[in-house]
């Protein structure tokens, strides 16, 4: 019963959605008050809509709903509670519906909380969220409808994939969805703006924070995806330059880059057509994020082959929206008028190398991610692009990228002084020199140590210079400084923190890349192996049940210059539905260091292989992702951001809008 | 600085940008692109001992030898067959009749060392390149079943869904 009122509310949500996307927008062009107010009731019973249909679903994981396809496909009784509320987005189809939920979230606080925006932007930008619904609720009710039934209803269900029934991967997607829906505010704004023909620093002021949030949950979604990657070890650690995770990384970038611009379009209004630009490319790289990732079109070309309508709508749907708004783009863009050039050396002229680097970084990882699909189509070779050339065309880019975000935020808007900033960046030069010297004196010269070196001494440059100025600009030394300190905008101290986060992460992954060491060998109870000055003692292995698998579980003592320092137990665990062997890895961090033990196969009577790794600073890689995570919190909660603050700074505009002037 | 320099400098900055991006793909691509070979190609001579490529195909069934964390296995696409070895822990999936991919080089014995083995894709599903690579040997076609011995299926499941 719940389930088809949860169907049915999904269909009503597309009328609304179909409503929401045509009245307001011709309501903008005519100037009809009555049809843009359309825009914000529509938006909000959507959110109802779609929120009934989420609940159906949940309620038919929950209850374990057999007579459901997407329950009986991805769930079973025996499961844990999480684990079956997680197996509604383990899937494509419960996937979309999240989709489509986030999305409904979004729109409905733009529509509850944009009080204050000029109607016809709302109104404009409103039509556009309804377009991107119609097109995800269109494309679950066609071909991916996760609430049709089976007849007669099956006792039990398939089971959720074993490798997905981890915490990690549970909040992950909501997260990484959050990012890539989030982004769809910045486009529909663009897209709005092209249609007004008009771009300022109010603009720039009510896309900032969205921009904001998508990103701090994309960084977020990323970091767990990477962090679950890495302690279960069979994906290839915690970065792999894997498709999927090349998908959800792209859009990061470029929504760096969008970030760091619009900064530039509300101060300076300059940038402006590259702002709109990136808003449309960064949402269009999260949508192509999406669908590579639910399709497989990159790692099977057969997702396209067995469902037909399936794939034929994606790259309709793609296409729509890529091709409309670029369309668009470069109908308007020349006529919005840039706010002038700007001198190279100045925070916007920053912000512009920034943003160059950026995006030069984003185009070569897509095009490195699709260029085994462009050749197969060219020539039929097939070839695979893994991570020597990411790493070749990555690493060029990103340090002059690190270099210079040492030097960027001391430089002042308009005019700056390179030789001031630089002058007071020598403290943070001298840490990263002797940083260098202290790590290579620590653990030799070898080529290897080298890298590593260098990667850490980049981290303190970065880190230096980012406390250094927060510490000149509050002058932490002088009377005063704790008013001073909360005088300064939250969104100083969130960028502040933000920096902060990339230098750690950047010493995480540069120590994980050189200093790693590995250890696999055949043990038999009692015997020890040494690994990074830890002594592991193999202890045997026993049996475990565990609630829906049956383990064997090894136990390792793991002892530091003779002391007892951790038992770690790690397990082959067979999972009962669907019948799975999944190596459950354990892992014992120390803040600094991690150690991972693994069980392999058995060996005989009591031999089995284990493998150890000691994996140096990538507790580091998680505290730097918290770190930006937190900084774009920080930022979020300037009160400049608030929906409610900004105020559009003057009426004179390509289309008259006696409500904006009257707002002033 | 006039408006015009100005806006020369940024053109030119925006052009670097681009060569370098330009240059870095190129030289990269040269260097890093790994080629994928069926057993049926490198039993045709395709490929020279020192080359790095993949290879794929399915784990014939009874060739899989471990000895300890050493393991050597034979992948075929049931018309020419290549011994393959590895020294690590194999992936979860990773199983005799499933299809695999595995990155390495083949000596001068004609056996292929494989750096890294990989399986990560769920049972039902079996990896791009080993599907052609089936079709391609003429042993498999699009929604037929699959070849005996393969464990977990192509097609997702066929229960019928009531309405529709």
């Amino acid at each position: 019963m719940f389930i088809e009122v949860g169907h049915f509310a999904l269909i009503l949500a597309l009328m609304v959605a179909l409503v929401q996307s045509i009245v307001p927008l011709v309501g903008a062009q005519r100037g009809s008050a009555a049809m843009m107010a359309v825009a914000k009731p529509a938006a909000l019973v959507q959110l109802g809509l779609i929120a009934t249909a989420f609940a159906a679903l949940l309620h038919a994981f929950i209850t374990s709903d057999f007579s459901v396809v997407g329950v009986y496909q991805n769930s079973h009784t025996t499961k844990p509670l999480i684990y079956k509320i997680s197996g509604l987005w383990g899937n494509h189809e419960g996937s979309l519906v999240l989709w489509v939920s986030i999305l409904a979230i979004f729109g409905a606080s733009v529509a509850a909380f944009g009080g204050n925006l000029p109607p016809a932007l709302k109104a404009r930008a409103l039509a556009v969220q309804g377009m991107i619904a119609v097109g995800f609720i269109a494309f679950i009710l066609f071909t991916s409808n996760p609430f049709l039934r089976v007849l007669p209803t099956p006792e039990d269900g398939m089971g959720l994939n074993p490798q997905l029934q981890d915490p990690g991967l549970a909040i992950h997607p909501p997260m990484l969805y959050i990012g890539y829906v989030g982004f769809s505010m910045a486009f529909s704004f663009a897209v709005a703006a092209l249609i007004e023909g008009r771009v300022d620093a109010a603009w720039a002021r009510w896309v900032r924070p969205w921009t904001l949030a998508a990103w701090t949950f994309l960084t977020m979604g990323i970091g767990l995806g990477s962090w679950w990657a890495y302690y279960t070890v069979g994906w290839g650690g915690y970065w792999f330059w894997d498709p999927v995770e090349n998908a959800s990384f792209i859009p990061w970038l470029t929504g760096t880059a969008l970030l760091h611009s619009a900064i530039v379009v509300e101060k300076r209004e300059a940038l402006k057509s590259w702002t709109i630009l990136l808003s449309i490319v960064t949402f269009s790289l999260s949508l192509l994020g999406t669908f590579l990732v639910r399709s497989g079109v990159l790692t099977s070309v057969h997702a396209f082959a067995s469902d037909p309508t399936r794939g034929v709508f994606i790259l309709a749907l793609l296409g729509l929206a890529i091709g409309g708004s670029f369309t668009l783009y470069a109908i308007r863009a020349p006529r919005m008028q840039g706010g002038g050039l700007f001198a190279p050396i100045s925070r916007e002229g920053g912000l512009l190398i920034n943003n160059l680097l950026l995006s030069t970084a984003a185009a070569t990882v897509l095009l490195g991610t699709l260029y085994p699909l462009i050749t197969e189509v060219l020539s039929a070779n097939k070839i695979s692009v893994g991570a020597p050339y990411f790493n070749s065309v990555f690493l060029p880019l990103f340090i002059p990228l690190i270099i210079l975000l040492g030097i960027g935020p001391r430089l002042a808007w308009k005019r700056g002084d390179l030789k001031g900033a630089l002058d007071r960046l020598k403290i943070a030069a001298g840490a990263a020199v002797a940083v260098f010297a202290v790590v290579l004196l620590i653990q030799g010269v070898r080529l290897a140590d080298l890298g590593g070196a260098a990667g850490i001494a980049m981290a303190a440059w970065l880190a230096t210079a980012t406390i250094s100025e927060w510490f000149e600009r509050v002058r932490l030394n002088r009377p005063g400084a704790w008013a001073r300190i909360g005088n300064l905008p939250r969104a100083a101290h969130g960028m502040t923190v933000a920096h902060l986060g990339m230098a750690v992460l950047i010493a995480g992954v540069s120590a994980s890349q050189a200093w790693k060491q590995e250890s696999i060998q055949t043990m038999t109870p009692g015997q020890s192996v040494n690994i990074a000055g830890y002594t592991m003692t193999f202890e045997g292995v026993k049996d475990v049940q565990g609630p829906n698998y049956f383990a064997a579980q090894a136990t390792f003592i793991a002892a530091k210059d003779g002391e007892t320092i951790a038992t770690m137990q790690p397990e082959l665990r067979m999972y009962d539905q669907p019948k799975q062997q999944i190596t459950f890895t354990n892992v014992r961090t120390t803040f600094t260091s991690d150690l991972i033990a693994i069980l392999g196969e058995p060996q005989g009577e009591t031999a089995w292989v284990t493998r150890f790794y000691y994996e140096p600073l990538v507790p580091f890689i998680w505290y730097g992702v918290l770190l930006m995570a937190v900084g774009g919190f920080v930022s979020l909660s300037d009160r400049r951001h608030r929906v409610g603050a900004p105020k559009r700074a003057t009426a004179a505009t390509a289309m008259p809008l006696p409500e904006a002037a009257a707002a002033e | 600085m006039t408006r015009k320099s100005r806006r020369l400098y940024f053109v030119l900055l925006g052009l670097l940008g681009l060569g370098a991006g330009t240059a870095l793909v190129l030289t990269a691509f040269q260097d890093n692109i790994v080629f994928f070979r069926s057993p049926t190609e490198i039993a045709e001579g395709k490929v020279q001992p020192t080359q790095r490529f993949r290879i794929g195909g399915l784990v014939e069934e009874g060739s899989v030898v471990k000895q300890g964390e050493n393991v050597s296995f034979a992948v075929t696409d049931m018309k020419h067959t290549v011994k393959v070895t590895y020294t690590g822990i194999l992936p979860d999936l990773f199983r005799e009749g499933q299809g695999i991919v595995a990155e390495g080089q083949i000596n001068t014995a004609g056996v292929f060392v494989a750096n890294e083995v990989l399986a990560k894709h769920d049972e039902n599903y079996m990896p791009r390149e080993v599907a052609d690579a089936l079709k391609k040997s003429g042993h498999w076609q699009e929604g037929e079943p699959l070849p005996k011995g393969i464990t977990g299926g192509i097609a997702p499941v066929s229960t019928a869904p009531a309405d529709q």
